[in-house]
Protein backbone atom coordinates (compact mmCIF):
# COMPACT_ATOMS: atom_id res chain seq x y z
CA UNK A 1 0.00 0.00 0.00
CA UNK A 2 1.33 3.36 -0.92
CA UNK A 3 0.98 5.92 1.62
CA UNK A 4 1.08 8.96 -0.68
CA UNK A 5 -1.76 7.92 -3.40
CA UNK A 6 -3.85 10.41 -2.57
CA UNK A 7 -1.11 13.77 -2.59
CA UNK A 8 -1.16 12.40 -6.69
CA UNK A 9 -2.48 15.47 -8.41
CA UNK A 10 -3.39 15.82 -11.72
CA UNK A 11 -6.16 17.32 -13.93
CA UNK A 12 -8.56 15.06 -15.71
CA UNK A 13 -9.99 15.40 -19.09
CA UNK A 14 -13.60 14.61 -20.50
CA UNK A 15 -13.67 14.65 -24.30
CA UNK A 16 -17.16 14.01 -25.75
CA UNK A 17 -17.69 13.40 -29.10
CA UNK A 18 -21.64 12.46 -28.93
CA UNK A 19 -22.78 10.30 -25.87
CA UNK A 20 -26.48 8.49 -26.39
CA UNK A 21 -28.09 7.43 -22.83
CA UNK A 22 -31.38 5.83 -23.10
CA UNK A 23 -31.93 6.71 -26.45
CA UNK A 24 -31.34 10.34 -25.99
CA UNK A 25 -28.78 11.94 -27.11
CA UNK A 26 -27.07 13.68 -24.00
CA UNK A 27 -23.74 15.13 -24.71
CA UNK A 28 -22.03 16.10 -28.00
CA UNK A 29 -18.91 17.65 -28.47
CA UNK A 30 -18.20 18.63 -24.74
CA UNK A 31 -15.37 19.33 -23.10
CA UNK A 32 -14.91 18.76 -19.30
CA UNK A 33 -12.16 19.78 -17.40
CA UNK A 34 -11.37 18.90 -13.12
CA UNK A 35 -8.51 20.19 -12.16
CA UNK A 36 -6.43 18.24 -9.58
CA UNK A 37 -6.63 18.60 -5.87
CA UNK A 38 -9.92 21.14 -6.18
CA UNK A 39 -13.12 20.39 -5.89
CA UNK A 40 -15.26 20.83 -9.61
CA UNK A 41 -18.97 20.95 -8.46
CA UNK A 42 -21.50 20.21 -11.41
CA UNK A 43 -24.92 21.61 -11.04
CA UNK A 44 -27.87 20.99 -13.41
CA UNK A 45 -31.97 20.35 -13.35
CA UNK A 46 -32.62 16.67 -13.22
CA UNK A 47 -32.31 14.45 -16.43
CA UNK A 48 -29.78 16.24 -18.15
CA UNK A 49 -27.03 14.53 -17.66
CA UNK A 50 -24.85 15.55 -14.52
CA UNK A 51 -24.93 11.77 -12.95
CA UNK A 52 -24.51 9.90 -16.35
CA UNK A 53 -21.09 12.79 -17.01
CA UNK A 54 -20.03 11.08 -13.36
CA UNK A 55 -20.64 7.73 -14.52
CA UNK A 56 -18.71 8.55 -17.57
CA UNK A 57 -15.17 9.52 -15.03
CA UNK A 58 -15.99 6.43 -12.97
CA UNK A 59 -15.59 3.90 -15.78
CA UNK A 60 -18.94 2.79 -15.07
CA UNK A 61 -20.57 3.31 -18.43
CA UNK A 62 -20.75 0.66 -20.64
CA UNK A 63 -19.89 1.67 -24.44
CA UNK A 64 -18.24 4.84 -24.20
CA UNK A 65 -16.03 4.68 -27.92
CA UNK A 66 -16.88 8.76 -28.04
CA UNK A 67 -15.68 9.82 -25.35
CA UNK A 68 -12.40 9.83 -23.42
CA UNK A 69 -11.48 10.57 -20.10
CA UNK A 70 -7.79 11.16 -20.11
CA UNK A 71 -5.14 12.03 -17.25
CA UNK A 72 -3.05 15.20 -17.69
CA UNK A 73 -0.12 13.30 -15.79
CA UNK A 74 -0.86 10.37 -18.90
CA UNK A 75 -1.32 7.47 -16.47
CA UNK A 76 -4.92 5.56 -16.76
CA UNK A 77 -7.94 6.94 -14.58
CA UNK A 78 -9.39 3.59 -13.63
CA UNK A 79 -7.98 2.45 -10.15
CA UNK A 80 -7.76 6.24 -8.69
CA UNK A 81 -11.08 6.77 -8.31
CA UNK A 82 -13.77 6.32 -5.56
CA UNK A 83 -17.48 6.96 -5.71
CA UNK A 84 -19.72 7.84 -3.13
CA UNK A 85 -23.36 7.87 -3.96
CA UNK A 86 -26.81 9.52 -2.78
CA UNK A 87 -27.40 6.29 -0.94
CA UNK A 88 -25.00 5.25 1.53
CA UNK A 89 -24.64 1.66 0.10
CA UNK A 90 -23.47 0.17 3.51
CA UNK A 91 -23.92 -3.36 2.97
CA UNK A 92 -26.31 -4.37 5.73
CA UNK A 93 -24.87 -7.70 6.93
CA UNK A 94 -21.38 -6.20 7.76
CA UNK A 95 -20.62 -3.68 10.84
CA UNK A 96 -19.41 -0.28 9.99
CA UNK A 97 -15.96 -1.38 10.52
CA UNK A 98 -16.29 -4.39 7.98
CA UNK A 99 -18.01 -1.70 5.72
CA UNK A 100 -14.76 0.59 5.39
CA UNK A 101 -12.76 -2.08 4.90
CA UNK A 102 -15.08 -3.66 2.03
CA UNK A 103 -12.60 -2.51 -0.88
CA UNK A 104 -10.13 -4.79 0.76
CA UNK A 105 -12.53 -7.58 1.31
CA UNK A 106 -13.40 -7.00 -2.52
CA UNK A 107 -9.99 -7.39 -3.71
CA UNK A 108 -9.07 -10.15 -1.52
CA UNK A 109 -6.29 -7.99 -0.35
CA UNK A 110 -5.31 -9.40 3.50
CA UNK A 111 -6.65 -7.43 5.80
CA UNK A 112 -3.61 -6.00 8.21
CA UNK A 113 -3.96 -4.66 11.83
CA UNK A 114 -2.55 -1.19 9.56
CA UNK A 115 -5.45 -1.27 8.28
CA UNK A 116 -7.69 -1.89 10.83
CA UNK A 117 -5.81 0.58 12.92
CA UNK A 118 -6.41 3.43 10.14
CA UNK A 119 -9.99 2.20 9.17
CA UNK A 120 -10.73 2.86 13.01
CA UNK A 121 -8.88 6.13 12.84
CA UNK A 122 -10.86 7.51 10.07
CA UNK A 123 -14.09 6.33 11.87
CA UNK A 124 -13.20 8.44 15.12
CA UNK A 125 -12.06 11.02 12.53
CA UNK A 126 -16.15 11.23 11.47
CA UNK A 127 -17.45 10.86 14.62
CA UNK A 128 -18.00 7.03 14.74
CA UNK A 129 -15.57 6.19 17.11
CA UNK A 130 -17.44 4.23 19.36
CA UNK A 131 -19.89 2.66 16.76
CA UNK A 132 -17.23 0.60 14.29
CA UNK A 133 -18.72 -2.67 15.39
CA UNK A 134 -22.75 -1.52 14.86
CA UNK A 135 -24.62 -2.97 11.84
CA UNK A 136 -25.92 -0.21 9.50
CA UNK A 137 -29.32 -0.61 10.18
CA UNK A 138 -28.94 0.34 13.53
CA UNK A 139 -27.62 3.77 12.79
CA UNK A 140 -29.35 7.25 11.63
CA UNK A 141 -28.99 8.63 7.93
CA UNK A 142 -26.14 11.11 9.25
CA UNK A 143 -23.92 8.31 10.45
CA UNK A 144 -24.64 6.02 7.81
CA UNK A 145 -23.79 8.38 5.01
CA UNK A 146 -20.43 9.48 7.82
CA UNK A 147 -19.52 5.88 7.68
CA UNK A 148 -19.97 6.04 3.56
CA UNK A 149 -17.13 8.85 3.99
CA UNK A 150 -14.87 7.13 5.52
CA UNK A 151 -15.20 3.81 3.48
CA UNK A 152 -14.91 6.48 0.69
CA UNK A 153 -11.17 7.69 2.23
CA UNK A 154 -10.15 4.20 3.23
CA UNK A 155 -9.83 3.66 -0.55
CA UNK A 156 -7.15 6.17 -0.25
CA UNK A 157 -7.47 7.16 -3.91
CA UNK A 158 -6.56 10.30 -5.35
CA UNK A 159 -10.24 11.38 -7.08
CA UNK A 160 -13.50 11.04 -5.18
CA UNK A 161 -16.50 11.35 -7.22
CA UNK A 162 -19.59 12.22 -5.43
CA UNK A 163 -23.11 11.70 -6.53
CA UNK A 164 -25.11 13.81 -4.55
CA UNK A 165 -24.31 12.37 -1.43
CA UNK A 166 -25.86 14.70 1.06
CA UNK A 167 -29.10 15.13 -0.37
CA UNK A 168 -30.85 12.83 1.30
CA UNK A 169 -30.01 14.18 5.07
CA UNK A 170 -31.51 16.99 7.06
CA UNK A 171 -30.29 20.62 6.76
CA UNK A 172 -27.82 20.59 9.81
CA UNK A 173 -27.07 16.92 8.88
CA UNK A 174 -26.10 18.06 5.97
CA UNK A 175 -24.09 20.80 6.60
CA UNK A 176 -22.01 19.31 9.13
CA UNK A 177 -20.97 16.71 6.86
CA UNK A 178 -20.16 18.99 4.16
CA UNK A 179 -17.80 20.55 6.29
CA UNK A 180 -16.32 17.54 7.65
CA UNK A 181 -16.02 16.31 4.14
CA UNK A 182 -14.00 19.70 2.97
CA UNK A 183 -11.80 18.77 6.03
CA UNK A 184 -11.02 15.08 5.18
CA UNK A 185 -11.15 15.50 1.51
CA UNK A 186 -8.71 18.34 1.50
CA UNK A 187 -5.69 16.71 -0.31
CA UNK A 188 -8.43 15.25 -2.99
CA UNK A 189 -9.49 15.74 -6.30
CA UNK A 190 -13.41 16.05 -5.81
CA UNK A 191 -15.71 15.99 -8.76
CA UNK A 192 -19.13 16.61 -6.94
CA UNK A 193 -22.80 16.30 -8.64
CA UNK A 194 -25.48 18.59 -7.02
CA UNK A 195 -28.57 19.76 -7.23
CA UNK A 196 -28.20 22.08 -4.45
CA UNK A 197 -27.02 25.81 -5.86
CA UNK A 198 -26.07 26.18 -1.48
CA UNK A 199 -23.58 23.07 -1.35
CA UNK A 200 -21.67 23.60 -4.64
CA UNK A 201 -20.90 27.33 -3.35
CA UNK A 202 -19.77 25.94 0.12
CA UNK A 203 -17.50 23.63 -1.42
CA UNK A 204 -16.81 24.48 -4.89
CA UNK A 205 -13.52 26.12 -6.36
CA UNK A 206 -14.46 25.11 -10.07
CA UNK A 207 -18.67 25.39 -10.21
CA UNK A 208 -20.02 24.11 -13.60
CA UNK A 209 -23.96 24.76 -14.93
CA UNK A 210 -25.19 21.72 -17.40
CA UNK A 211 -28.01 22.56 -19.17
CA UNK A 212 -29.91 21.87 -22.12
CA UNK A 213 -30.11 19.09 -24.63
CA UNK A 214 -27.23 17.65 -25.77
CA UNK A 215 -26.12 19.40 -23.02
CA UNK A 216 -24.05 22.49 -22.60
CA UNK A 217 -21.36 23.76 -19.82
CA UNK A 218 -21.40 27.37 -19.21
CA UNK A 219 -18.53 29.66 -17.96
CA UNK A 220 -17.70 28.01 -14.69
CA UNK A 221 -17.50 30.20 -11.55
CA UNK A 222 -13.88 29.72 -10.03
CA UNK A 223 -13.66 30.75 -6.26
CA UNK A 224 -10.12 30.05 -5.16
CA UNK A 225 -10.41 31.06 -1.16
CA UNK A 226 -10.64 28.13 1.30
CA UNK A 227 -13.49 26.09 2.14
CA UNK A 228 -16.15 25.00 3.34
CA UNK A 229 -17.38 28.97 2.91
CA UNK A 230 -19.30 30.27 5.84
CA UNK A 231 -22.86 30.42 5.91
CA UNK A 232 -22.85 33.90 6.54
CA UNK A 233 -21.35 35.18 3.72
CA UNK A 234 -23.93 37.41 1.97
CA UNK A 235 -21.86 37.60 -1.46
CA UNK A 236 -23.27 33.39 -1.30
CA UNK A 237 -26.49 33.95 -0.90
CA UNK A 238 -25.95 36.51 -3.87
CA UNK A 239 -24.57 34.27 -5.55
CA UNK A 240 -27.38 31.19 -4.77
CA UNK A 241 -29.96 33.41 -6.02
CA UNK A 242 -28.01 33.47 -9.54
CA UNK A 243 -27.34 29.85 -10.19
CA UNK A 244 -30.88 29.20 -9.12
CA UNK A 245 -32.09 31.57 -11.76
CA UNK A 246 -29.65 29.83 -14.12
CA UNK A 247 -31.01 26.37 -13.29
CA UNK A 248 -34.85 27.22 -13.26
CA UNK A 249 -34.16 28.67 -16.92
CA UNK A 250 -32.21 25.49 -17.89
CA UNK A 251 -35.22 23.02 -16.48
CA UNK A 252 -37.82 25.70 -17.98
CA UNK A 253 -35.36 25.01 -21.24
CA UNK A 254 -35.91 20.94 -20.80
CA UNK A 255 -39.37 20.93 -20.47
CA UNK A 256 -39.93 23.42 -23.64
CA UNK B 1 -46.43 -16.20 24.87
CA UNK B 2 -44.96 -17.46 21.41
CA UNK B 3 -45.52 -20.99 23.46
CA UNK B 4 -49.18 -20.00 25.02
CA UNK B 5 -51.11 -19.26 21.74
CA UNK B 6 -49.87 -22.03 19.18
CA UNK B 7 -50.70 -24.80 22.75
CA UNK B 8 -53.40 -22.59 23.43
CA UNK B 9 -55.01 -23.07 19.58
CA UNK B 10 -54.15 -26.90 19.62
CA UNK B 11 -56.05 -27.70 23.10
CA UNK B 12 -59.27 -25.58 21.45
CA UNK B 13 -58.85 -27.93 18.09
CA UNK B 14 -58.87 -31.05 20.21
CA UNK B 15 -61.40 -30.16 22.08
CA UNK B 16 -63.98 -29.14 18.94
CA UNK B 17 -62.73 -33.05 17.82
CA UNK B 18 -63.79 -34.68 20.83
CA UNK B 19 -67.09 -32.29 21.57
CA UNK B 20 -67.93 -33.38 17.85
CA UNK B 21 -67.46 -37.15 18.14
CA UNK B 22 -70.05 -36.91 21.27
CA UNK B 23 -72.35 -34.83 19.37
CA UNK B 24 -72.41 -36.42 16.84
CA UNK B 25 -72.38 -40.22 17.38
CA UNK B 26 -70.12 -40.97 14.64
CA UNK B 27 -68.62 -44.07 14.00
CA UNK B 28 -65.25 -44.66 15.45
CA UNK B 29 -63.64 -46.16 11.75
CA UNK B 30 -65.23 -42.80 10.38
CA UNK B 31 -63.76 -40.27 12.66
CA UNK B 32 -62.35 -41.81 16.21
CA UNK B 33 -62.58 -39.40 19.13
CA UNK B 34 -59.04 -37.66 20.14
CA UNK B 35 -59.06 -40.34 23.16
CA UNK B 36 -59.02 -43.71 21.11
CA UNK B 37 -56.06 -41.84 18.73
CA UNK B 38 -54.11 -40.69 21.90
CA UNK B 39 -54.38 -44.44 22.66
CA UNK B 40 -53.12 -46.15 19.75
CA UNK B 41 -50.35 -43.13 19.59
CA UNK B 42 -49.42 -44.59 22.92
CA UNK B 43 -49.61 -48.50 22.31
CA UNK B 44 -48.49 -48.24 18.91
CA UNK B 45 -46.03 -45.86 19.63
CA UNK B 46 -43.20 -48.19 18.53
CA UNK B 47 -44.08 -48.88 15.24
CA UNK B 48 -45.60 -45.72 14.47
CA UNK B 49 -41.66 -44.19 15.78
CA UNK B 50 -39.88 -46.99 13.56
CA UNK B 51 -42.22 -45.44 10.40
CA UNK B 52 -41.59 -41.96 11.79
CA UNK B 53 -37.63 -42.36 11.81
CA UNK B 54 -38.11 -43.82 8.25
CA UNK B 55 -39.81 -40.65 6.79
CA UNK B 56 -38.13 -38.23 8.62
CA UNK B 57 -35.11 -39.20 6.79
CA UNK B 58 -36.40 -39.16 3.72
CA UNK B 59 -37.82 -35.74 4.21
CA UNK B 60 -34.37 -34.66 5.65
CA UNK B 61 -32.10 -35.89 3.09
CA UNK B 62 -34.58 -34.53 0.60
CA UNK B 63 -34.41 -31.03 2.03
CA UNK B 64 -30.30 -31.53 2.16
CA UNK B 65 -30.10 -32.74 -1.60
CA UNK B 66 -32.49 -30.11 -3.03
CA UNK B 67 -31.15 -27.22 -1.53
CA UNK B 68 -27.90 -28.57 -1.99
CA UNK B 69 -29.08 -28.81 -6.10
CA UNK B 70 -31.25 -25.94 -5.94
CA UNK B 71 -28.32 -23.42 -4.37
CA UNK B 72 -25.58 -25.18 -6.68
CA UNK B 73 -27.82 -23.73 -9.66
CA UNK B 74 -28.96 -20.70 -8.65
CA UNK B 75 -25.41 -19.65 -8.10
CA UNK B 76 -24.57 -21.34 -11.55
CA UNK B 77 -27.30 -18.90 -13.38
CA UNK B 78 -26.62 -16.30 -11.69
CA UNK B 79 -22.77 -16.39 -12.69
CA UNK B 80 -22.69 -18.26 -16.26
CA UNK B 81 -24.90 -16.75 -18.94
CA UNK B 82 -24.78 -20.11 -20.82
CA UNK B 83 -26.06 -21.68 -17.57
CA UNK B 84 -28.83 -19.22 -17.22
CA UNK B 85 -29.64 -20.07 -20.65
CA UNK B 86 -29.53 -24.36 -20.35
CA UNK B 87 -30.23 -24.50 -16.72
CA UNK B 88 -33.74 -22.25 -16.92
CA UNK B 89 -36.11 -23.70 -19.60
CA UNK B 90 -35.18 -27.46 -17.25
CA UNK B 91 -36.29 -25.66 -14.01
CA UNK B 92 -39.85 -25.12 -15.57
CA UNK B 93 -40.01 -28.46 -17.06
CA UNK B 94 -39.21 -30.19 -13.92
CA UNK B 95 -41.97 -27.74 -12.15
CA UNK B 96 -44.33 -28.72 -15.61
CA UNK B 97 -44.14 -32.34 -14.47
CA UNK B 98 -46.73 -32.88 -11.51
CA UNK B 99 -44.25 -34.69 -8.70
CA UNK B 100 -47.01 -37.22 -8.46
CA UNK B 101 -46.82 -38.21 -12.02
CA UNK B 102 -43.33 -38.81 -11.56
CA UNK B 103 -43.73 -41.03 -8.57
CA UNK B 104 -44.57 -44.65 -9.95
CA UNK B 105 -41.77 -43.89 -12.96
CA UNK B 106 -39.67 -43.12 -9.67
CA UNK B 107 -40.37 -46.42 -7.54
CA UNK B 108 -40.14 -48.10 -11.19
CA UNK B 109 -36.56 -46.77 -11.53
CA UNK B 110 -35.23 -46.38 -7.96
CA UNK B 111 -37.46 -49.15 -5.85
CA UNK B 112 -39.41 -49.70 -3.02
CA UNK B 113 -36.41 -48.06 -0.78
CA UNK B 114 -35.87 -44.78 0.56
CA UNK B 115 -34.26 -43.50 -2.55
CA UNK B 116 -37.49 -43.38 -4.63
CA UNK B 117 -38.61 -41.03 -2.23
CA UNK B 118 -35.85 -38.89 -1.41
CA UNK B 119 -35.86 -38.59 -5.23
CA UNK B 120 -39.47 -37.07 -5.08
CA UNK B 121 -38.48 -35.02 -1.91
CA UNK B 122 -35.72 -33.40 -4.02
CA UNK B 123 -37.70 -32.72 -7.21
CA UNK B 124 -40.45 -30.55 -5.08
CA UNK B 125 -37.74 -28.72 -2.84
CA UNK B 126 -35.41 -28.28 -5.99
CA UNK B 127 -37.49 -25.37 -7.60
CA UNK B 128 -38.42 -23.19 -4.56
CA UNK B 129 -35.10 -23.19 -3.68
CA UNK B 130 -33.92 -22.39 -6.78
CA UNK B 131 -36.34 -19.84 -8.21
CA UNK B 132 -35.82 -18.20 -4.93
CA UNK B 133 -32.11 -17.67 -4.87
CA UNK B 134 -31.77 -16.73 -8.28
CA UNK B 135 -34.15 -14.27 -8.19
CA UNK B 136 -32.54 -12.83 -5.15
CA UNK B 137 -29.38 -13.22 -6.67
CA UNK B 138 -30.12 -10.78 -10.13
CA UNK B 139 -31.78 -8.36 -8.21
CA UNK B 140 -28.40 -6.76 -6.63
CA UNK B 141 -28.98 -3.18 -6.11
CA UNK B 142 -27.21 -1.78 -8.64
CA UNK B 143 -25.45 1.07 -6.29
CA UNK B 144 -23.76 -2.03 -4.80
CA UNK B 145 -22.22 -3.30 -7.97
CA UNK B 146 -21.48 0.67 -9.06
CA UNK B 147 -19.07 0.72 -5.73
CA UNK B 148 -17.64 -2.62 -6.13
CA UNK B 149 -16.73 -2.10 -9.68
CA UNK B 150 -14.77 1.25 -9.03
CA UNK B 151 -13.34 -0.38 -6.10
CA UNK B 152 -12.10 -2.89 -8.69
CA UNK B 153 -13.85 -6.02 -7.86
CA UNK B 154 -13.49 -9.18 -10.10
CA UNK B 155 -17.05 -10.81 -10.99
CA UNK B 156 -16.22 -13.49 -8.37
CA UNK B 157 -16.02 -11.56 -6.01
CA UNK B 158 -18.57 -9.21 -6.58
CA UNK B 159 -20.56 -13.11 -6.11
CA UNK B 160 -18.77 -14.26 -3.03
CA UNK B 161 -18.73 -10.52 -1.16
CA UNK B 162 -22.48 -8.58 -2.45
CA UNK B 163 -24.69 -10.85 -4.27
CA UNK B 164 -24.70 -13.86 -2.46
CA UNK B 165 -25.03 -12.42 0.71
CA UNK B 166 -27.48 -9.88 -0.92
CA UNK B 167 -29.79 -12.83 -2.06
CA UNK B 168 -29.43 -14.56 1.18
CA UNK B 169 -33.13 -13.29 2.46
CA UNK B 170 -34.58 -14.31 -1.05
CA UNK B 171 -33.13 -18.11 -0.53
CA UNK B 172 -34.76 -18.30 2.81
CA UNK B 173 -37.96 -17.46 1.57
CA UNK B 174 -37.31 -20.13 -0.59
CA UNK B 175 -35.93 -22.53 1.50
CA UNK B 176 -39.14 -21.96 4.19
CA UNK B 177 -41.16 -22.99 1.46
CA UNK B 178 -39.60 -25.93 0.18
CA UNK B 179 -39.63 -27.25 4.48
CA UNK B 180 -43.42 -26.86 4.21
CA UNK B 181 -43.71 -28.59 0.90
CA UNK B 182 -40.80 -31.42 1.92
CA UNK B 183 -43.27 -33.79 3.32
CA UNK B 184 -45.67 -34.07 0.68
CA UNK B 185 -42.48 -35.80 -1.54
CA UNK B 186 -41.78 -38.63 0.59
CA UNK B 187 -45.55 -39.26 1.74
CA UNK B 188 -46.81 -39.60 -2.22
CA UNK B 189 -43.34 -41.80 -2.70
CA UNK B 190 -44.17 -43.55 0.50
CA UNK B 191 -48.19 -44.47 -1.01
CA UNK B 192 -46.98 -45.10 -4.69
CA UNK B 193 -44.75 -48.06 -3.44
CA UNK B 194 -42.88 -48.37 -0.07
CA UNK B 195 -42.30 -50.81 2.35
CA UNK B 196 -42.03 -48.20 5.52
CA UNK B 197 -42.50 -44.76 6.23
CA UNK B 198 -45.58 -42.99 7.92
CA UNK B 199 -47.35 -42.99 4.22
CA UNK B 200 -47.15 -46.67 4.25
CA UNK B 201 -48.51 -46.78 7.65
CA UNK B 202 -51.69 -44.71 7.21
CA UNK B 203 -52.32 -46.76 3.79
CA UNK B 204 -51.82 -50.40 5.81
CA UNK B 205 -54.02 -49.01 9.15
CA UNK B 206 -56.34 -47.97 6.41
CA UNK B 207 -56.92 -51.43 4.93
CA UNK B 208 -57.18 -52.64 8.15
CA UNK B 209 -59.90 -50.49 9.30
CA UNK B 210 -57.00 -49.32 11.69
CA UNK B 211 -58.05 -45.66 11.85
CA UNK B 212 -57.01 -44.57 15.10
CA UNK B 213 -53.42 -45.72 14.09
CA UNK B 214 -54.07 -43.81 10.69
CA UNK B 215 -54.91 -40.49 12.57
CA UNK B 216 -52.04 -41.02 15.30
CA UNK B 217 -49.76 -41.67 11.94
CA UNK B 218 -51.28 -38.12 10.85
CA UNK B 219 -50.44 -36.39 13.88
CA UNK B 220 -46.97 -37.56 14.08
CA UNK B 221 -46.66 -36.72 10.68
CA UNK B 222 -47.88 -33.16 11.70
CA UNK B 223 -45.45 -33.04 14.73
CA UNK B 224 -42.91 -33.71 12.20
CA UNK B 225 -43.47 -31.09 9.76
CA UNK B 226 -44.11 -28.24 12.26
CA UNK B 227 -41.01 -28.98 14.17
CA UNK B 228 -38.85 -28.80 10.85
CA UNK B 229 -40.40 -25.70 10.14
CA UNK B 230 -39.46 -23.80 13.22
CA UNK B 231 -36.18 -25.54 13.26
CA UNK B 232 -35.37 -23.86 10.03
CA UNK B 233 -37.00 -20.73 10.46
CA UNK B 234 -34.80 -20.60 13.93
CA UNK B 235 -31.93 -21.55 11.80
CA UNK B 236 -32.42 -18.87 8.93
CA UNK B 237 -33.06 -15.92 11.43
CA UNK B 238 -29.94 -16.52 12.85
CA UNK B 239 -28.13 -16.56 9.31
CA UNK B 240 -30.10 -13.15 8.80
CA UNK B 241 -29.42 -11.49 12.05
CA UNK B 242 -28.92 -8.30 10.22
CA UNK B 243 -31.68 -8.27 8.82
CA UNK B 244 -34.64 -6.25 10.67
CA UNK B 245 -37.75 -7.39 10.68
CA UNK B 246 -40.09 -4.11 9.56
CA UNK B 247 -43.33 -5.66 9.98
CA UNK B 248 -44.95 -3.12 12.48
CA UNK B 249 -45.90 -4.67 16.37
CA UNK B 250 -48.78 -3.51 16.14
CA UNK B 251 -50.01 -4.57 12.70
Amino acid sequence: MTENNTSQRFDITVNIDHLVFDGRSLFRDLRFGIAGGAWTCLLGASGVGKTTLLRLVAGLLEDVSSATVSCSDGEELPGRVTYMAQQDLLLPWLSVLDNVLIGRRLRYETISVTDIDRAQDLLAKVGLGGDTARLPATLSGGMRQRAALARTLMEDRPVVLMDEPFSALDAITRVQLQDLAAELLADHTVLLVTHDPLEALRLGHHIHVLSGRPAVLDKPLVMTDAIPRDLQDTTLLARQAELLDRLRQSAAEMAA
Amino acid sequence: MTVFRPLLVFVILIAAWQILVMLTGVQPFILPSPAKVATALLDRGDVIAGHAWITLGEILLGLILGTILGTASALAMGYFRTARQWLLPVMVVSQAIPVFALAPILVLWLGYGIGSKVAMATLIIYFPVTAAFFDGLRRTELGYLDMARTMGASRWAILRQIRIPAALPSFASGLRVATAVAPIGAIVGEWVGSSGGLGFLMLHANGRMQIDVMFASLFVLAVIAVVLYFAVDALLKRLLHWQPDTQPSND
